[in-house]
């Protein structure tokens, strides 16, 4: 299963590594959102430090739900999820398979997303760097294994890139809610046990959601 | 037909008996004591929460059975119960403002359990449009619950996040694990008031379940 997984994850990051177009749009999405935020703010008024983790969130939010509405599209060309669907791999692969791809094009997103975010807002994210990379991966489980699954079923629909977003934010507001309070924490230079809590928090809901997900997935494609 | 008739009169005798709810409340229960008149609405506001949420959780149980059994009625009792829970949400979500205006001075504040109603209505929302984005039968009913499934899963998580944060909401008064601490006048007017709305809310599903039957009738591909 792993194996069949990791050979469809690969196909998906190989059509990206070759065409380039959506990680590089998103990439530029994020840097562009980062720039709203700073022109959003009255620097005056409000320090940076204080709105850091709502922007940090909000672009991440934003730039993973890009991502996530392209995951199914790739597939419905030509058909290929029929081609698919019809090769001997179980359907919990697929799913697999897909989150492991969308893990890796949100995680490169915000590979690039965070240094920019600390470059562009001052803030000094080196000294808690190891414990945030922690949050950011925690949450960003969370959200792709609820929007690989959503995106599956969406994609179908008519205004999918409108209806993904309505049907995933209200399942992204905890583990927002949880990340942004860790973030907070951290960048505030809190103790680490502050945010042990909510890190607790978030590996729960990425246990039962990405669980979920798994199971509920082959409902979503059988024929 | 049958079913939308008699959908319809057991939500006649729910409105009559909401009558009798209003009437106890008024006249033949307690005024609060720092509340005043503003707390009557509580009799509203509770049950109607407790069934917004419980339509969430019977929308999950259903989709459950309806993934493994596959029979399009388990389908349309979901669809009846999210639209039922939608106007039990709204109404939650009215009276809640309603009541805070002259008690906290706000209309919305960011409380947790507000938080969570406002996201149970989205999710409503979210399902139902989930259901009219998708053309095909049998397609709509195996997405809309797998949608259904995680909703419920969902609420757990927004729940425990309620009493992690501190609030201004009143605490639980009633369902907690100590004795519930209302006076036995107020909280029999209460526990009639969730008996009726078990009923309206009956009526009502009935009623959205009889009509989805009408609907396909008319037209059988839509």
């Amino acid at each position: 299963m792993w194996r069949h997984a990791w050979r469809l994850a690969r196909k998906d990051l190989l059509i990206e590594f070759r065409s380039r177009t959506a990680i590089l749009s998103a990439v530029v999405f994020t840097v562009l959102v980062l720039m709203v935020f700073n022109f959003g703010r009255d620097p005056t008024a409000v320090a940076a430090v204080d709105l850091a983790p709502s922007i940090l969130w909000v672009t991440f939010t934003f730039a993973a739900m890009l991502a996530l509405n392209r995951a199914f599209q790739l597939e419905l060309e030509n058909q290929a999820l029929d081609g698919l669907l019809l090769a001997p791999v179980s359907r919990s692969s697929i799913y697999l398979g897909k989150l492991i791809a969308n893990l890796v094009f949100v995680g490169t997103v915000e590979a690039v997303g965070l240094p920019l975010f600390a470059l562009f807002f001052n803030v000094r994210i080196t000294p808690v760097l190891g414990p945030l990379v922690v949050v950011i991966a925690l949450a960003t489980i969370g959200f792709v294994a609820v929007g690989t699954l959503f995106s599956a079923m969406t994609g179908r629909t008519r205004f999918a890139e409108l209806l993904l977003p309505v049907l995933l934010l209200p399942f992204m507001l905890p583990p927002l809610i949880w990340a942004v309070l860790a973030t907070a924490a951290l960048l505030a230079g809190r103790p680490l046990s502050e945010a042990t809590g909510w890190l607790r928090l978030l590996a729960a809901f990425d246990i039962v959601f990405v669980t979920l997900a798994f199971v509920l997935f082959p409902a979503t494609v059988s024929e | 037909m049958k079913l939308l008739k008699s959908g319809r009169w057991i939500t006649l005798v729910g409105f009559a008996l909401l009558a009798a709810v209003y009437v106890r409340a008024l006249a033949f229960t307690p005024v609060e004591r720092t509340q005043g008149m503003a707390q009557k609405i509580f009799y509203l506001h509770l049950p109607a929460a407790i069934w917004t949420e419980g339509a969430m959780i019977l929308v999950g149980v259903a989709s459950i059975f309806f993934l493994f059994l596959k029979d399009q009625r388990i389908d349309r009792f979901a669809e009846a119960t999210a639209e039922v829970g939608l106007v039990f949400g709204m109404l939650v979500l009215t009276t809640g403002p309603i009541w805070g205006k002259p008690i906290w001075g706000t209309w919305w504040t960011w409380d947790a359990r507000l938080t969570l109603t406002l996201l149970l209505f989205l999710m409503y929302v979210g399902y139902l449009l989930l259901r009219g984005a998708v053309t095909d039968p049998g397609l709509r009913a195996r997405y809309a619950a797998v949608l259904g499934i995680c909703g419920m899963c969902l609420v757990p998580f927004v729940h425990l996040s309620v009493y992690m944060f501190r609030t201004l909401h009143p605490q639980p008064i009633v369902i907690k694990p100590s004795a519930p601490s209302l006076p036995g006048e107020m909280l029999a007017t209460l526990g009639f008031s969730f008996l009726v709305f078990t009923v309206l809310g009956v009526g009502f599903v009935i009623q959205r379940y009889g009509l989805s039957l009408l609907r396909d009738e008319a037209e059988p591909h839509a």
